[in-house]
């Protein structure tokens, strides 16, 4: 790796003109995506921008700050079942999403509470608890779940005549540019050095002055924003919501998602992202085969490469940094 | 009152079944660290090869103890070819935890492949229509079988810790690992048989939990959460607490579904958990965590 001469430059996203470039062509590429892809693919597109953004969040949690939550499909149900609570009663969509993320986050700020005593197995257990009582309870009461016709959300109304799905794609593909950014800001700032602290040595970290309680409840937060989010867009995609979408399946997608992709990784949790979603579309009619895949990654990740598609993905850039010569 | 025996005696039954699961995941919990999200799928593989040697014309006890063996095989095997690796290459407690979860999804699919998503019915030589009158009480031959079994197992499991040098070794183990190694006790032979016992205890309540519920690729997992519960409640690190969670567990949730609610009978063992863990963190029967800074 180069030399980082000053804060500037660590915090600065692509450092070599190269990169920038090819950064934002990628970036541009994905933008037209809807002109030049096969309509099947622009939906699993819209799905890996949605999904990205709950893994992201849930890898602020794992990676970033060493707390484990099973509980992930619990604060995507909360959000979805917000979001459409609120767009059935007419509310306006970016309000709506907001006022998911922040139901989510609320809810994850007060499961966070548990976590300022509890460590690693207890924490997972009461997580899993979380997730598992927030289905049921989604599952048992009526007014909330929309009883057994579920709950039917309008759908977009997109602007100047283009088609819905390509409406969809983008607005998810900037929604994701958003919360991708903001992830990356977070992560290098004061907040989320925090949390790298915090998950390395709770102990040296509050002797250094961080507060632990603050910090932990805020990473409990953040991350259930993010999944609230996520789980609204996935509400809006669907258009139907049902219980059985947020069981403890969906929690366990998150998880290979981020044990994939990279713990402590943001462009790792894309790829975690894309892993889930694309890998299921390949196998086709092979379901059973989805699962015993997932496995394997997640056997092959831990036993052969820790830092997972990101890990490679960094190996690669340093590669093909010397290539020639070498 | 003859009601409430009633109910007192299947939560017994039911809590039994538990109490084999929390075994299961204790002694595992006990020896590597590690909570074993893997649990219900091997006690599903184990009880699907019972099943399909039942059903082919095999007798039952022959089935049972090919299962068992077969159980503790997938465990054994994925704590060489799977933990030891990932401990080699230095994966941290989350990193085992997330191992199990990967032998889970593995195990899941291919259950799926072999025995289908369909739920099947498990012929069992044991039937719950067949009861006796004891006092007031109506026992099922079913519920007899369990109790029996569930207490066998423990039995077994008593004897094998607390009686015999392997026992011994295992505690030895599960005290004070690098210790252990100093005094000469082969300590990946001693996990590696804990791993092995656990998957045995596992794949038990599932050859008897097949006949209360339909068998298919998934019917351990409520199981494994009651387990769980139950080994919260008992202490992740007592032997005895998992066996005394199961029953109260067990029992709470037969009394609370007859005389509470019916519908929230599941959500009990999920309220207990952190109800538990808000209260007393290291269980009824488990000692106080203490770390060293």
């Amino acid at each position: 790796m180069d030399l980082v001469e000053n804060y500037r430059e660590e915090l600065r996203f692509a450092r070599k003109p190269l990169g920038r470039s090819l950064l934002v062509l990628l970036l541009l590429a994905l933008a037209v995506l809807p002109w030049w892809c096969p309509s099947g693919w622009l939906a699993r597109a819209s799905m890996v921008c949605l999904l990205a953004i709950g893994v992201i969040g849930q890898n602020l949690l794992i990676g970033y700050s060493g707390l484990i939550s099973f509980g992930q499909a619990g604060f995507l149900a909360i959000g979805a079942y917000a979001f459409g609570h609120l767009r059935i009663a007419g509310v306006p969509f970016p309000v709506a999403l907001l006022a998911a993320g922040v139901a989510a986050g609320l809810a994850g700020y007060l499961v966070g509470f548990p976590s300022l005593r509890l460590k690693g197995p207890y924490l997972a257990i009461a997580t899993l608890g979380f997730g598992t009582a927030t289905y049921q309870i989604f599952a048992n009461v009526e007014w909330l779940s929309g009883g057994r016709a579920g709950l039917s959300i309008p759908p977009l109304q997109p602007p100047f005549g283009i088609a819905r799905d390509t409406w969809v794609y983008l607005l998810y593909y900037v929604i994701f540019l958003v919360f991708t950014g903001a992830a990356y800001n977070l992560v290098s700032s004061y907040v989320g050095r925090a949390l790298v602290a915090v998950r390395d040595s709770d102990i040296a970290a509050e002797s250094m002055g961080v507060n632990l309680s603050r910090t932990k409840l805020l990473a409990f937060f953040i991350s259930s924003f993010y999944t609230g989010v996520s789980g609204a867009l996935m509400a809006q995609y669907l258009g139907h919501l049902e219980p059985q979408a947020f069981n403890i399946s969906e929690s366990m997608n998150f998880f290979v998602a981020v044990i994939v992709g990279g713990l402590a990784s943001i462009e790792g949790s894309i790829f975690g992202a894309a892993f889930v979603v694309l890998v299921p579309a390949l196998l086709g009619s092979l379901r059973w085969a989805v699962p015993v895949l997932f496995g394997t990654a997640i056997l092959s990740v831990l036993i052969f490469e820790p830092l997972g598609l990101a890990g490679m993905w960094l190996k690669t850039r340093l590669y093909f940094r010397l290539w020639p010569f070498r | 009152m003859a009601r409430f025996l009633q109910y007192l005696l299947s939560g017994l039954s039911a809590g039994s079944l538990y109490s084999l699961v929390a075994l299961g995941l204790v002694l595992i919990y006990r020896s590597t660290r590690v909570l074993n999200f893997a649990h219900a799928d091997m006690a599903t593989v184990g009880t699907f090869i019972a099943f399909s040697m039942v059903t082919s014309g095999m007798p039952f006890w022959l089935s049972l103890l090919a299962a068992i063996v077969a159980g503790a095989t997938v465990a054994v095997i994925f704590y060489f070819g799977a933990l030891v690796p990932a401990q080699r290459k230095g994966a941290n407690h989350l990193g085992q935890v997330i191992l199990t979860l990967g032998l889970a999804l593995i195990l899941q699919g291919l259950t799926v492949y072999q025995w289908g998503a369909e739920p099947d019915r498990f012929p069992f030589p044991l039937s719950d229509t067949k009861v006796w009158q004891v006092g007031p009480v109506f026992v099922s031959e079913l519920a007899v079988g369990t109790l029996a079994a569930a207490a066998f197992a423990s039995l077994v499991l008593y004897l094998v810790t607390q009686k015999t040098r392997l026992g011994l070794a295992m505690r030895a183990t599960s005290e004070n690992l690098q210790a252990a190694q100093t005094l000469g006790i082969p300590t990946r032979a001693v996990l590696a048989f804990a791993w092995g016992v656990a998957a045995a205890l596992a794949v038990v309540a599932g050859v008897f939990l097949a006949p209360v519920l339909m068998l298919d690729p998934f019917f351990m997992l409520d199981a494994m959460f009651k387990g769980l519960a139950a080994a919260v409640l008992g202490g992740l690190n007592s032997l005895p607490g998992a066996v005394l969670g199961g029953l109260i567990l067990g029992v709470a949730e037969s009394l609370g579904g007859a005389y509470v609610s019916l519908e929230f009978k599941t959500s009990l063992a999920f309220i207990l958990i952190v109800v538990v863990l808000l209260a007393r963190p290291e269980g009824l029967l488990g000692k106080e965590f203490q770390e060293r800074v």
